[in-house]
């Protein structure tokens, strides 16, 4: 008999191309993503030592980062932007990878596109010069980021060394109150353990609340595990999986559909493994959360107030509590429902995805954005673009006053034209609320679509019930 | 990379948690093709604050870093690293690093060092008391010294990574060294694997 195993451990194992003691193992990789910001110097150093890419066919890139949202027929405005992407361009062309280019119809987030043109199954291994890998673990995949030297290594290799990762069980259990989403979910994880809370661990969400999301529902909530700083976050593949994948251009066909999903049905975490830390949620008091600092683990439920950092016991974050406050220009005590928003952007491989649009146009239907609010929506790639546009999710959002964008990364880290100034507050329903993350000086808190379309409408933080 | 046994010299207390990559270098750095040209980057929204550490003359010179908890957490951004590197520093103290960032380091030879969260404490209030303070990391013995204050510690670091920065080795060339076993992994996989030809 073999020894129980995690999910994790089960993708882990069937990819190990060596493994020696003292050294870290050697795995394969099945998909390496790639795009703009992270791959010119890994290009470079190929170049420089003369090595071929190694598995050119298993390597996917996409323009996303730099590309600006508007006039995207057009060239880049930018130079230093359209330099980037031009080297990708060329670097793709030279080594033989399939890039899909701006304004084309397979482009978008790279988190976006790979599930929705199948690539991303359950078992893969996944790797992207982009922390928000993440989200593939969405399929039970083994799904993470990586750095620059690490990409070079991929397609000089298609193998990357990786030391044993702790494993971390977060289960949610019940059924969340109405108006409760994905996203919520996940900001309420990172506000029980912390931005540190997933270091060196590989967490698997489990439990009743998590089988009740959908796929999209669940990229939402593997897409963050980065920011508990957790390596990767899976979710073990079923029915909802199988249904979601089953017909998509990559996914597998006939008899090789049968063996897959026969396959796929063992990658379950075995009932006496065990992890080595475990946080249990009750699924019923997670209410609808806004964060009100500079990292992704301060947030609080949008009924709640700003909290007063004299409250928190621990200096450090104390102290972190105050400066975020300072920086984000909040009073604590303040009701969270109370506080002005100057921006509204929805987006991102968190939630740029149809179902979030749906959401969004649910809100917006016979209403109208609040005088003065700025808003953007952008959908996370042109299969989004235009299925909401089949569905008329574009007009309902435009008849109530929102920006509908082309498809790409944004407001949520502000490397194109769109970005926060110098003090203006946005709503969002990205990732990461860092100081200057959306624009130097710009403050940001992370919502879901819900509650990012409830707030572009009444000019404050609020849900829809609000309205 | 160069090999890395030492590093000595005097620290920067950056006496914050949760600094996160994009603080280390905002995105719009991230826009060049180049590998150099970033310690200009670095931090460069803080340091327009001139009471911000890096900005403070007693720490000119100095080759190690000192941060609070969860230094380096957010974006997979190998720049942070870059950018710290051509600024000058050649270690880095935290009680905790991001993961990814932590990789980033060891594959260019910036030494991250892991302490007890009360050592770091006990090295930002030195340094603050005294700027000219001594540090050493010895990569050979996994130690961190400070004489002057009588702190000798071990840090953690994998006897491959550790092996790395010594001989400073690239880690690609070590691979290579295994394209027989990855040849024969190639021949199990499953036929049905996506690839970008197949549709
Ligand atoms: S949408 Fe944001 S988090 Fe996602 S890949 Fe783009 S920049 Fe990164």
């Amino acid at each position: 008999m073999t020894a129980p195993k995690t999910l994790s451990q089960k993708v882990w194992d069937a990819h190990v191309v060596s493994s020696q003691p003292g050294e870290p193992d050697l795995l394969f990789i099945d998909l390496h993503l790639v795009h703009e910001v992270t791959s010119p110097q890994a290009f470079d150093g190929l170049r420089l030592a003369g090595r071929p890419v190694r598995h050119p066919e298993l390597t996917l890139a996409t323009e996303d980062h730099n590309v600006p949202t508007e006039h995207t027929n057009l060239e880049i405005a930018d130079p230093i932007s359209r330099k980037q992407v031009q080297t990708l361009r060329n670097n793709c062309a030279e080594y033989g990878i399939k890039l899909h280019p701006m304004n084309t119809p397979g482009q978008g987030i790279v988190h976006i596109i790979g599930p929705e043109q199948g690539y991303t199954m359950p078992g893969m291994t996944i790797v992207c010069g982009d922390s928000h890998t993440s989200t593939h673990g969405a399929f039970g995949a083994l799904a993470f980021g990586i750095g620059t030297s690490e990409v070079e290594h991929v397609l000089a290799t298609q193998t990357l060394p990786q030391s044993a990762a702790k494993t971390l069980a977060i289960t949610v259990d019940g059924d969340l109150p109405v108006g409760s989403t994905a996203k919520d979910v996940i900001l309420a994880i990172l506000g029980r353990i912390g931005t540190g809370g997933g270091i060196g661990s590989i967490a698997e969400y489990r439990g009743s609340a998590i089988r009740g999301l959908s796929m999209e529902g669940r990229m939402t909530v593997c897409n963050m595990s980065i920011e508990a700083g957790a390596k990767a976050g899976l979710i073990a593949p079923d029915q909802v999986t199988f249904d979601y994948l089953e017909g998509r251009a990559h996914a597998p066909k006939g008899a090789a559909w049968d063996e897959a999903v026969a396959y796929w049905k063992t990658l379950q975490t075995d009932e006496d493994a065990t992890f080595d830390q475990e946080v249990v949620l009750d699924a019923a008091e997670i209410f609808p959360h806004v964060s009100w600092g500079t990292n992704p683990g301060q947030v609080a439920p949008i009924t709640s107030r700003v909290p007063n950092p004299a409250d928190i016991a621990d200096p450090g974050e104390r102290n972190a509590a105050e400066r975020a406050l300072e920086y984000m220009g909040l009073t604590a005590g303040t009701p969270l429902k109370e506080v002005a928003v100057d921006t509204v952007f929805i987006g991102s491989c968190t939630n740029g995805r149809i179902e979030d649009l749906r959401a969004v146009a649910d809100v917006a239907k016979g209403r109208r954005v609040s005088s003065g609010m700025r808003t953007l929506v952008v959908p996370g790639s042109w299969a989004v673009k235009q299925q909401a546009e089949a569905e008329g999710i574009d007009r309902v959002l435009v008849d109530a006053g929102f920006d509908w964008r082309d498809p790409g990364c944004s407001m949520c880290l502000a490397m194109n034209p769109d970005k926060l100034t110098v003090g203006e507050r946005a709503a969002s329903t990205s990732n990461r609320n860092f100081e200057g993350r959306q624009g130097r000086g710009g403050r940001t808190h992370l919502v879901s679509p819900a509650v990012a379309a409830a707030t572009a409408i009444a000019g404050h933080f609020a849900t829809p019930e609000d309205l | 990379m160069e090999p890395v046994r030492i590093v000595t010299g005097t620290a920067v207390p950056l006496d914050r948690s949760d600094v996160d990559t994009d603080q280390i270098i905002p995105s719009d750095w991230l826009k060049q093709v180049e590998r150099t040209g970033f310690e200009k980057g670095l931090f460069s929204e803080w340091r327009d604050d001139r009471d911000f550490v890096l900005n403070q003359e007693q720490y000119a010179g100095a080759t190690i870093l000192v941060a609070g908890p969860n230094f380096g957490t957010g974006s997979s951004r190998e720049h942070a690293v870059w950018a710290i590197q051509q600024y000058g520093f050649r270690a880095v103290i935290s009680p905790r690093f991001g993961d990814i960032f932590r990789n980033n380091s060891t594959k260019n030879g910036l030494v991250p060092v892991v302490v007890a969260p009360e050592v770091g404490e006990q090295l930002l209030r030195a340094i603050e008391a005294d700027p000219a303070l001594e540090i050493t990391i010895d990569v050979e013995r996994r130690t961190l010294e400070a004489p002057a204050i009588g702190l000798v510690v071990d840090f953690p670091l994998d006897a491959s990574v550790q092996h790395r920065f010594l001989e400073g080795l690239d880690d690609i060339g070590i691979t290579l060294r295994q394209a027989d076993d990855i040849t024969t992994y190639e021949t199990s996989r499953p036929a049905w694997f996506p690839t970008t030809a197949d549709a």
